[in-house]
């Protein structure tokens, strides 16, 4: 699974590791996230991330 | 006005604003300094520029030292205009030859001031600058506060230049830590904590794990704010892995408002619950509080109880600002409850326990919603609340 990179502070989303602070359990792609997921960093939308190279 | 020094070839020269008295919302009402350090090498350095207004109490520092002219290289470690206001006066007079800072702050300064054609060179985490005798190894911090914030660190002096992180809104004729007064100092450390630095907690947790994997020799921490830390370098540390791990004291805190004082007379019933049960407890009525020091109540304490009549539906004017601004701040680990008087439909305690869900509260009582005004068996039902919460924060802290 690919990780994402928030472009406006740099945080990385790890589908690994899931956002368990937004009840994203560890495993769930990116593209499996819910529309009005935000960045837990900067609260930026998820059209500002970018798949990580 | 004269720079201080800090360490051989190292200065302060900053500027201190004794007067501020309000900070984009937050009350400084110990004003605030903002700090720019002097490094004397083979390349001349300067760390950060100051708010607009103060650049020529700076360059007055700089010259007691050096002709700012002759300064080779600036670092802008954040480009909030309390640092960065200054930013375009000070390249004017000092012509830097590079301008060291990360991607995003070089995006953001382009779109501060509208501007191109500086000798920026933008760096990353791990990136080393050879000034001369010394180096300087920088770090990206996004979010600790801004997506451009970075700190920089000098193996040589074992000397951090940490930018707004472990900073005070604090203004001194002492440069450090060991020439303030210690309670005054920690205090506002813990509001500019809790105040700028909480949304971004588990950055910062994550940060120090870095830094002490690293095993980075730090004998001195020089922020952009308040004082430098030569003497408790190891307490400031330890403080900020307690916060960004939020550690709260074993204390409760009731903040309310009211309107004809029934919601305040279920507060005090409150409090003596949470006071019978052997746990210290706070009163902060709205209306007559300071928001910035009510943020830092809120952080350090492990219990919250919010309460708010209902006006038109809803909350209180006073109380509405607050919940807003406090779950922007996000702080975590708490265990909540909440209390309200009304006079026909009553929605504010409801209101109030999704600001605590939403803060990830552990809500430990339904709320007490009370009709007018409260009768001796709803204020024992409010006694029996604040015991409840405070039996609840004795049970997690273990006590």
């Amino acid at each position: 699974m690919i990780k994402y990179v928030c472009l406006i502070c740099g945080y990385i989303y790890d589908p690994h590791e899931g956002d368990l602070e937004n009840n994203i359990p560890p495993g769930t792609p990116f593209e499996m996230l819910p529309e009005d997921w935000t960045c837990p960093s900067c609260g930026a939308p998820k059209s500002e991330f970018e798949p990580k190279i | 006005m004269e720079a201080v020094k800090i360490k051989e070839g190292i200065y302060w020269v900053g500027a201190i604003d004794w007067n501020i008295r309000n900070f984009h919302g937050y009350s400084t009402i110990r004003g605030t300094t903002y700090n720019t350090y002097l490094v004397i090498d083979e390349k001349i350095t300067l760390f950060d520029t100051v708010k607009h207004g103060f650049e020529e109490e700076m360059l007055a520092r700089i010259r007691s030292v050096i002709e700012p002219e002759k300064i080779d290289y600036l670092v802008v470690n954040h480009i909030e205009p309390d640092h960065a206001g200054g930013f375009l006066h000070i390249v004017k007079v000092i012509k830097p030859e590079k301008i060291f800072l990360t991607p995003n702050a070089k995006a953001g300064l382009l779109e501060y001031f509208h501007i191109q054609d500086l000798p920026f060179e933008e760096v990353k985490t791990g990136k080393e600058v050879k000034i001369g005798k010394r180096t300087i190894k920088f770090f990206e911090t996004p979010m600790i506060h801004w997506p451009d914030s970075m700190i920089s660190y000098l193996p040589e002096e074992k000397l951090l230049i940490s930018q707004d992180a472990f900073g005070a809104h604090y203004a001194t004729s002492g440069r450090f830590d060991d020439e303030v007064d210690h309670c005054e100092l920690i205090q506002e450390c813990a509001k500019y904590y809790a105040n700028i630095v909480l949304p971004y907690s588990p950055q910062v947790n994550k940060l120090l794990k870095t830094v002490k994997e690293m095993n980075l020799a730090i004998d001195m921490i020089c922020p952009d704010h308040g004082i430098i830390w030569r003497k408790n370098v190891g307490e400031i540390v330890g403080l900020y892995e307690r916060w960004s791990s939020y550690i709260a004291d074993q204390k409760v805190l009731i903040v309310y408002d009211t309107m004809w004082k029934s919601t305040e007379k279920m507060a005090y019933a409150i409090l003596e619950g949470v006071v019978k049960e052997g746990i210290a407890a706070k009163l902060c009525k709205l209306s007559v509080s300071d928001l910035t020091e009510v943020m830092a109540e809120v952080m350090l304490s492990k219990g919250i109880i919010l309460g708010s009549p209902t006006l038109n539906n809803g909350l209180l004017p006073t109380v509405a600002g607050f919940t807003a601004y406090m779950k922007g701040l996000r702080p975590r680990g708490k265990i909540g409850a909440s209390f309200g008087s009304y006079g026909w439909s009553g929605e504010a305690v409801k209101i109030l326990n999704e600001v605590l869900k939403d803060m990830k509260a552990e809500v430990v009582h339904e709320g007490i919603r009370c009709k007018y005004s409260p009768d001796k068996e709803t204020l024992e039902r409010c006694t029996e609340l604040g015991k409840t919460v405070a039996k609840k924060v004795k049970e997690v802290l273990g006590l």
